[in-house]
């Protein structure tokens, strides 16, 4: 047997004896990704079921200045609320999401054919009652329009004319790319799990080792450096990839629990396009490791390893972030670039898209090398004197 | 054998440049037992981690059965069986696994392994413990099993840094019938420790090293003579100059 598989084998073994490592690797990584998109998914499902369900409710001060608004408000379905005591006191402690209030000049502006002027009460800052504005708002322009419209039309003129321009929206989204403009967070969930399954493995194999102090008889028997760290390395890439590979199955199931239609999206998850995205993740994976790797043998003690490994994670969150503030079309390079390519990648296959090779071939290939450059890295690393010597 | 000749390792903590070993020369021949003496941060710990490969020298040389630590450190850590001042066993594995896997990484075969921990189970006598997981183990315990894999591939020649550290008397004394056996067995073992009375009993040839340098080295006679007294604990003292980090 080849000696790193040596290695491999025996850090395997020993972190399936630990209950902290086979939590992570096993419950915590590959459920974190599905727990929170789930729990986005509900979260915009009682939202699509408000915007289209519920009553409207809207507080109005001044109802008896104008009736017919306020009829008119009630043939629309609103419910009319009295109003509160205090409307400015009832929006800022959240009673309300918006009140209208009319004023007694209201009745004279209106008689005089004056643009009659109504408040509307809100607090912008609350994004959960943008919903009811926009809804209220709505309303009150329509409103607006109709009865101007009549205005015009009692004076003999077209209501056409005061609308230089009207728009007409087309909408030209597909289910699929609604569906995956929301699940843009997938891919950094993915690459979360890819970081997180084998994090454990590789601050115990290397700082852990050190910190009980067995790395110092271990490199005394006759074996490259390097190849202790290969072996090391790959036992942490085999969890992250059975980690990743236990969440895209998680992943499968589940979106086949949720029902898709209720978004007017669907998202394309098979076993095939499973099978694509982890061969698209065995790069990123042993990339992942060995970066690991190369800051647990980097850094001097056990928690320093923790703090320095999790910042690591960070890293794949920035191409995804960038891409969250500026959507952009991809270019070639963009997917030689590590976890930005695949971003890209992941993304059509969630579309539903057929699969474009060349680009998915150029992301692995490149990662790929990356990951060769981390491990030589990772290896230097494992030369230092210090290594073995703990502080 | 290990032949130790001009060895120098320095450090830079912070800005100052600390000579740990400065021009050490000894000879451990097989069949003997030499003991490295000094008191604690004399630079004894430093002198085997070079030995064993595991620092460079930035001066200096050793050879291991004629095998250079720098150009052929696989042959050398092959004849080598270490016990490092840090046993570090891996705590989830049971003893009997911590052998192996040792055992595997010297590139032995699946059989002899298992010959072989048969064989160092009855001598070091660790049969109860063999098939434990090492998790909370004695000190005694630990030393064994960590010994057992320090010599599961037959090595010629047997490092071991303050072996005693740590144990009771009766571990004590079973290490030292260890290191009486290991030395009929015609093999060279080399080993440290600041405590005098350890290294009378033992040694064939006793190594003083102080500050980072040989002070003295020969025979327990021999070593009597220099210091100008009968009793070697007083030569002992008399050579380092002061009793600090010593023990009797």
């Amino acid at each position: 047997m080849k000696r790193w598989l040596t290695v491999l084998k025996k850090e395997i073994i020993e972190n399936l004896r630990d209950r902290r490592t086979m939590m992570t690797t096993f419950v915590i990584s590959p459920l974190v990704g599905p727990v929170l998109i789930a729990a986005l998914f509900s979260f915009m499902l009682s939202m699509e079921r408000e915007r289209s369900e519920k009553l409207l409710e809207l507080p109005v001060v001044g109802a008896e200045f104008a009736p017919n608004f306020v009829s008119w408000l009630e043939q629309q379905g609103v419910k009319i609320q009295p109003a509160p005591a205090n409307p400015e006191k009832a929006v800022q402690n959240r009673d309300e999401d918006v009140v209208i209030r009319l004023t007694p000049e209201f009745p004279e502006q209106w008689r005089r054919g004056e643009s009659a002027v109504l408040e509307l009460l809100f607090d912008p800052s609350r994004q959960t009652a943008n919903q009811t504005v926009g809804r209220t708002q709505g309303l009150i322009e329509a409103y607006s329009r109709q009865v101007g419209a009549m205005r015009l039309m009692l004076r003999g003129v077209n209501p056409e004319v005061a609308r230089a321009v009207s728009v007409r929206a087309l909408d030209l989204s597909t289910p699929q790319s609604r569906g995956a403009q929301l699940l843009m967070i997938l891919p950094a969930m993915l690459f979360m799990t890819v970081f997180m399954g084998g994090m454990s493995m590789a601050i115990d194999a290397t700082a852990g080792e050190r910190e009980r102090q067995s790395l110092e008889p271990l490199l005394a028997n006759p074996m490259p450096r390097g190849e202790i760290m290969f072996g090391k390395m790959m036992a942490s890439t085999s969890f992250a990839l059975a980690s990743s590979a236990l969440s895209l199955v998680i992943y499968l199931v589940g979106f086949k629990l949720i029902p898709m239609e209720q978004f007017g999206m669907s998202l394309s998850l098979t076993p095939i396009s499973c099978l694509v995205i982890f061969i698209a993740l065995i790069p990123l994976a042993v990339l992942a490791s060995a970066a690991q790797t190369a800051l647990a043998a980097f850094s001097k003690s056990f928690r320093e390893a923790q703090t320095q490994v999790g910042l690591l994670m960070m890293i794949p969150y920035l191409p995804g972030m960038l891409l969250a503030v500026n959507p952009i079309k991809p270019l070639l390079w963009y997917y030689g670039v590590p976890f930005f390519g695949q971003i890209f990648v992941l993304e059509r296959i969630f579309r539903g898209e057929s699969i474009e090779w060349v680009p998915f071939w150029i992301a692995f290939a490149s990662s790929s090398v990356f990951a060769l450059i981390t491990l030589w890295f990772a290896a230097r690393m494992y030369h230092r004197e210090s290594l073995a010597v703990s502080a | 054998m290990i032949d130790v000749s001009g060895l120098c390792k320095s450090f830079k903590t912070g800005k100052t440049l600390v000579h740990a070993v400065s021009n050490v020369s000894f000879k451990a021949q097989d069949g003997q037992i030499t003991g490295l003496l000094g008191p604690n941060g004399a630079g004894k710990t430093t002198t085997m981690r070079m030995l064993y490969t595991l620092m460079q020298p930035d001066s200096g040389s050793v050879s291991v059965d004629g095998f250079d630590i720098r150009t052929q450190a696989n042959q050398v850590r092959q004849r080598l069986g270490v016990l490092p001042d840090a046993r570090g066993l891996y705590k989830r594995l049971s003893a009997r696994e911590n052998i192996e896997y040792f055992g595997r990484l010297q590139g032995l075969a699946e059989a002899t392994i298992g010959q072989r921990i048969e064989q160092l189970s009855e001598r070091i006598g660790m049969a109860d413990i063999l098939d434990r997981r090492c998790e909370g183990f004695s000190n005694g315990q630990r030393v064994k099993t960590a010994l057992a894999r320090a010599l599961v591939h037959d090595p010629k020649n047997v490092i071991l840094d303050e072996p005693t550290n740590g144990l009771d008397v009766m571990s004590t004394r079973s290490l030292r019938k260890i290191m009486l056996n290991l030395r009929a067995e015609g093999r060279c073992v080399l080993f440290s420790s600041h405590i005098m009375q350890e290294v009378a009993a033992l040694c064939d040839v006793i190594v003083v090293i102080a500050k980072g340098t040989v002070v003295a080295a020969g025979t327990a006679d021999a070593l009597r003579e220099q210091g100008g007294s009968s009793n070697l604990e007083d030569a002992f003292v008399k050579i380092i100059g002061t009793d600090e980090g010593l023990m009797l």
